[in-house]
């Protein structure tokens, strides 16, 4: 039934229309506009704006074409004089209340109550009572409310609801008294909140960042792909001159559809960050002096040419840098002999590089991720990783998949799910006992870890659950990569997704991560994806055993690294440190030696590959500030300058051209081969640390982020833990508390959490206070200040 | 016969003296021309010359940045830039006219919607030096100060016109 097309007759034009669907969508889909406000392709109908009505033959009044279903010989007017007349009334009635504030008004020359009410409106008004006035509330930083202007459409009601999964708003009272709100006093904490933004047809929501900084005639508009999360989300960036204003999302129905996460809105911000570096600076006797790019390149140069044994040479990454930057640079670093490269700096566990010959990837392409059938995470936050990753796993668990997780914290999910939580080291029992009751069975490390697991209630419904789904996922999350027993979990999991049929995937954690695979930033791989001839050292051991050189690119000590601790004393040990960052932060100036001003990702051509292996190419939409060039430019001539061979690029294209051609048809693959012998390196004893690396303390860019940063989802630099744990520990009234790690110790405010396991206690990475620290996770003490 | 009439008209010189008779009406005539600068012209209240940003009686500022006039103005001269003042109010941090590229349409001041931008009767200006035809917030708004009880007569006097 719902599969059969029907006819129907809209203003004389015959339309094709599946049955069941609604008017709007049919007329929209031929290109028929009819006026709305409430109505929007992905959500719920509510049809409460009454904006859509239209005529219909024999009803014997007009219809609102968003809820009134197609059928066979239906015939509909939307221009005849009796369809405009009930327009125009709605119009009327929804003007009433509506203030004429247009000029101080954002939405002004984006507005859809504007555009209706020019198109289908009355060119005076009758109305000459008072009108309404709405308290403003106060919803966080990011989005600003100017209630009295909202025409009570609902969306952003529906969106919190259907798609953000919390329901933050609501509308209270009814009639002319209709508030829409968040009930009490409270910010929207969604990580997918300035959605509503792009909802409200009328300026009571607007940016709060933005406001009154442009108008949308100002704007030009540019095509790119945020360099935040895995998934590449589309968007469109939004110059005034040479300056990024706003970001607006980019619909693709395969990756982000019409939404965006906050962090790819807001983290325009940090582009304008006072802590840019604008020229090439080097330090002299420990006074940083700014100098011309042809002496800084030429000293960057000198570094690397002078330490002959070049193994002593470390090349660290980041892996939201583009495809070009990390393809270079790798190659920059092979060609002088070095093989130490690696992006993968929130990475505690290599021990699975000796088998893998492939790049990882997500496994199943994103828009896939909505029709599972059962899924199981292991160690991910996604809400708080990726949340357009996130959202729609959520529509796969709202369609009846069942969602499993086993993770170091209680999360907060939004959608129907089973969770086992437990203190870090207890993560790999977890995972066997879930592959035990999944009957998996295998040799090594594996074995011993099934014999000893014992499958529970949470296990055997997990095990069922990715057993009898046609299509399942096994998923290993940013919080697993993190894990010092990352590979074990792989190992788990990938017999686990043998076992049961499913698929295993690696929720990559950065813009690059699998673009840095293929590039060959990785010490296993070669440029192409492919098994390296000579392996290098990894992130970790690079820092380990300290190099006498390094290469930095768009990294900080610190907050980007897996040991914040021991990047910051290996670096700072190095004889020179070359980096290559667009800022200049503390940390990065008490380790570098030279700084190469850096383009960012809407200055510089390049492409991001995505975590289902999409290569999207962004351009330069705005000029590098102050003296800053683009990433691969600079390598470029370090290359030449280094006189390597092939360096000779005069269009960053060309360089994607020739790593494209070294990429087989299917470079990604997430084959899991065991090595010979596996050992838990995390102890299930004593009290650990665990930590995640908060939402917006990702990248160097969004950390400067400035309203993101006064979100939650920033993170606190404080010890975590639960109140029974605090009560062991003798800390249940202690405001602060000492945390102690590998002869690190930081002093830290304390808060009781029962979404902390017991036996653990959780301070976040990648924060400023917090990077003194070690390794996020690992054995700690905790002890009165 | 023609011929005859002719001859005489110019031997009696008749028709300079019929045109000398004009210049010598208008010799005694009331004279049009003005002693500018010590006199001058009377100015319409419709004049559109130099601007000025105005203020409300209270001292408040009337422009809250809506960047009409600078969407509406043909000659690109208005460059504005805004941000929310500290009290939360929509307001201009620049406000810039540069009177090299302004056309005087009086566009600017037909899009403001709270009659802030106006064009006033002032035609006596100059500058010495480059950048002083940018007429920044500042030197508009301290105009409008000066000249704010003729410009709002003149807009009161072209109100049911408008």
């Amino acid at each position: 039934m719902t599969d059969s097309t029907i006819t129907i007759e809209v203003d004389g034009r015959e339309l094709q229309a599946k049955a069941g669907t609604m008017l709007i969508e049919a007329t929209d889909a031929a290109g028929i506009r009819i006026p709305r406000f409430c109505y929007h392709k992905k959500l719920s109908i509510s049809a409460n704006c009454r904006m859509c009505l239209v005529e219909v033959e024999k009803a014997p009044k007009p219809l609102p074409a968003c809820a009134t279903p197609v059928s066979d010989g239906m015939k509909v007017h939307t221009r005849s004089p009796r369809a405009l007349a009930a327009q125009k009334g709605t119009m009327e009635f929804l003007l009433i209340n509506h203030p004429l504030d247009c000029p101080i008004c954002d939405q002004g020359g984006e507005c859809e109550l504007q555009d209706v009410a020019i198109g289908y409106g009355g060119d005076i008004s009758r109305y000459t009572e008072g009108k309404r006035v709405v308290a403003d509330k106060n919803i966080g930083p990011l989005i600003a409310t100017d209630m009295t202007r909202c025409i009570h459409c609902t969306r952003c009601v529906r969106f919190g609801d259907e798609i953000a999964g919390i329901r933050e708003m609501g509308a209270t009272g009814r009639g002319e008294h209709t508030v829409i709100g968040t009930y009490i006093e409270k910010s929207i904490d969604s990580e997918l909140s300035g959605n509503v933004i792009d909802l409200c047809p009328v300026g009571a929501l607007t940016s709060k960042p933005f406001r009154f900084n442009a108008r949308a005639w100002e704007l030009t508009q540019v095509e790119a792909v945020a360099p935040h999360d895995s998934l590449g989300s589309n968007i469109n960036l939004h110059l005034r001159g040479n300056k990024v204003m706003r970001v607006h999302p980019r619909d693709n129905e395969s990756i982000n559809e019409t939404w965006l996460s906050d962090r790819d809105r807001f983290s325009y911000q940090g582009l304008y960050s006072r802590d840019r570096l604008m020229v090439p600076m080097i330090k002299k006797s420990g006074e940083w002096i700014e100098v011309s790019w042809e002496i800084a390149l030429e000293m960057a140069a000198a570094v690397f040419s002078e330490i002959k044994e070049t193994d002593q040479i470390g090349a660290l990454l980041s892996p939201v840098a583009t495809l070009e930057e990390l393809y270079l640079a790798q190659k920059l670093m092979r060609g002088l002999g070095c093989n130490n490269v690696d992006s993968r700096l929130r990475q505690g566990d290599f021990r699975l590089d000796e088998t893998q010959t492939q790049a990882n990837w997500l496994g199943i392409r994103v828009s896939e991720l909505d029709a599972l059938n059962a899924a199981l995470i292991v160690g991910g936050n996604l809400r708080k990783e990726q949340p357009i990753l996130a959202h729609r796993l959520r529509k796969a668990a709202l369609a009846g998949a069942g969602v499993s997780y086993i993770s170091p914290l209680r999360l907060e999910l939004n959608h129907k799910h089973r969770q086992s939580y437990c203190a870090p080291g207890e993560m790999v029992g977890r995972l066997a006992a879930v592959a035990k009751a999944a009957g998996v069975k295998a040799g090594g490390a594996v074995a011993k870890l099934l014999k000893s697991a014992k499958a529970d209630e949470f296990a055997r419904a997990t095990a069922d659950a990715l057993k009898n789904a046609d299509s399942s996922v096994v998923m290993l999350g940013g919080l697993a990569q993190a894990h010092p027993d990352f590979s074990l979990l792989c190992a788990l999991a990938s017999g686990l997704a043998d076992a049961t049929g499913s698929r295993l995937c690696f929720a990559p954690s950065a813009a690059n991560t699998v673009g840095a695979q293929l590039a060959g930033a990785v010490p296993h791989l070669q440029a192409g994806g492919k098994p390296a001839d000579d392996k290098g050292l990894d992130a970790l051991e690079m820092l380990k055993l300290p190099r006498k050189g390094y290469l930095l690119l768009g990294v900080e000590p610190g907050m980007d690294f897996w040991n914040g601790a021991l990047s910051q004393s290996a670096l700072q040990s190095a004889d020179s440190v070359v980096a290559l960052s667009a800022y200049r932060s503390p940390e990065l100036e008490a380790c570098a030696d030279i700084l190469l001003p850096t383009a960012l990702y809407t200055e510089t051509s390049g492409t991001y590959v995505n975590a289902e292996g999409l290569w999207q190419r962004n351009r330069g939409a705005v000029r590098p500030q102050g003296e800053a060039r683009p990433g691969w430019k600079i390598l470029r001539v370090l290359g030449n300058l280094l006189n390597q061979q092939g360096f000779d690029y005069t269009d960053p294209q060309q360089i994607g051209d020739e790593l494209h051609a070294l990429c087989d048809e299917s470079p990604l693959h997430n084959k899991i081969a065991e090595p010979a012998s596996l050992e838990p390196q995390l102890t299930t004893d004593g009290l650990l640390r665990a930590g995640d690396t908060p939402l917006y303390a990702a990248d160097p860019l969004v950390r400067r982020a400035t309203a993101l940063q006064q979100t939650k989802d920033a993170g606190v630099a404080a010890i975590r833990l639960h109140p029974q744990e605090a009560k062991r520990q003798g800390l249940e009234s202690a405001q602060h508390a000492l945390i102690k790690q590998n002869g690190y110790q930081a002093k830290l405010p304390l808060q009781l959490d029962e979404a902390i396991p017991e036996g653990c206690v959780w301070v976040s990475a990648g924060l400023r206070d917090t990077a003194m620290l070690g390794q996020p996770f690992g054995e700690v003490t905790v002890e009165k200040a | 016969m023609k011929a005859l009439s002719n001859y005489f008209k110019s031997l009696f010189l008749l028709e300079l003296f019929r045109g000398l008779s004009l210049t010598g009406r208008y010799l005694f005539k009331k004279k049009f021309t003005i002693m500018y600068p010590e006199e001058k012209t009377p100015v319409s209240p419709r004049f559109r010359g130099l601007h000025a940003l105005r203020r409300y009686r209270s001292g408040e500022e009337r422009c809250i940045a809506c960047k009409l006039c600078e969407a509406t103005c043909p000659a690109l001269a208005i460059t504005i830039e805004a941000e929310p003042r500290e009290d939360g109010s929509r307001r201009t941090t620049r406000y810039d006219i540069d009177l090299f590229k302004c056309i005087y349409c009086g566009y600017c001041q037909e899009a403001c919607p709270v009659d802030a931008i106006v064009e006033t009767r002032i035609y006596e200006y100059h500058f010495e030096n480059r950048g002083e035809s940018i007429m920044t917030k500042e030197k508009l708004l301290a105009i409008g100060d000066k000249h704010e009880t003729q410009i709002a007569a003149d807009i009161d006097a072209q109100a049911k016109y408008r």
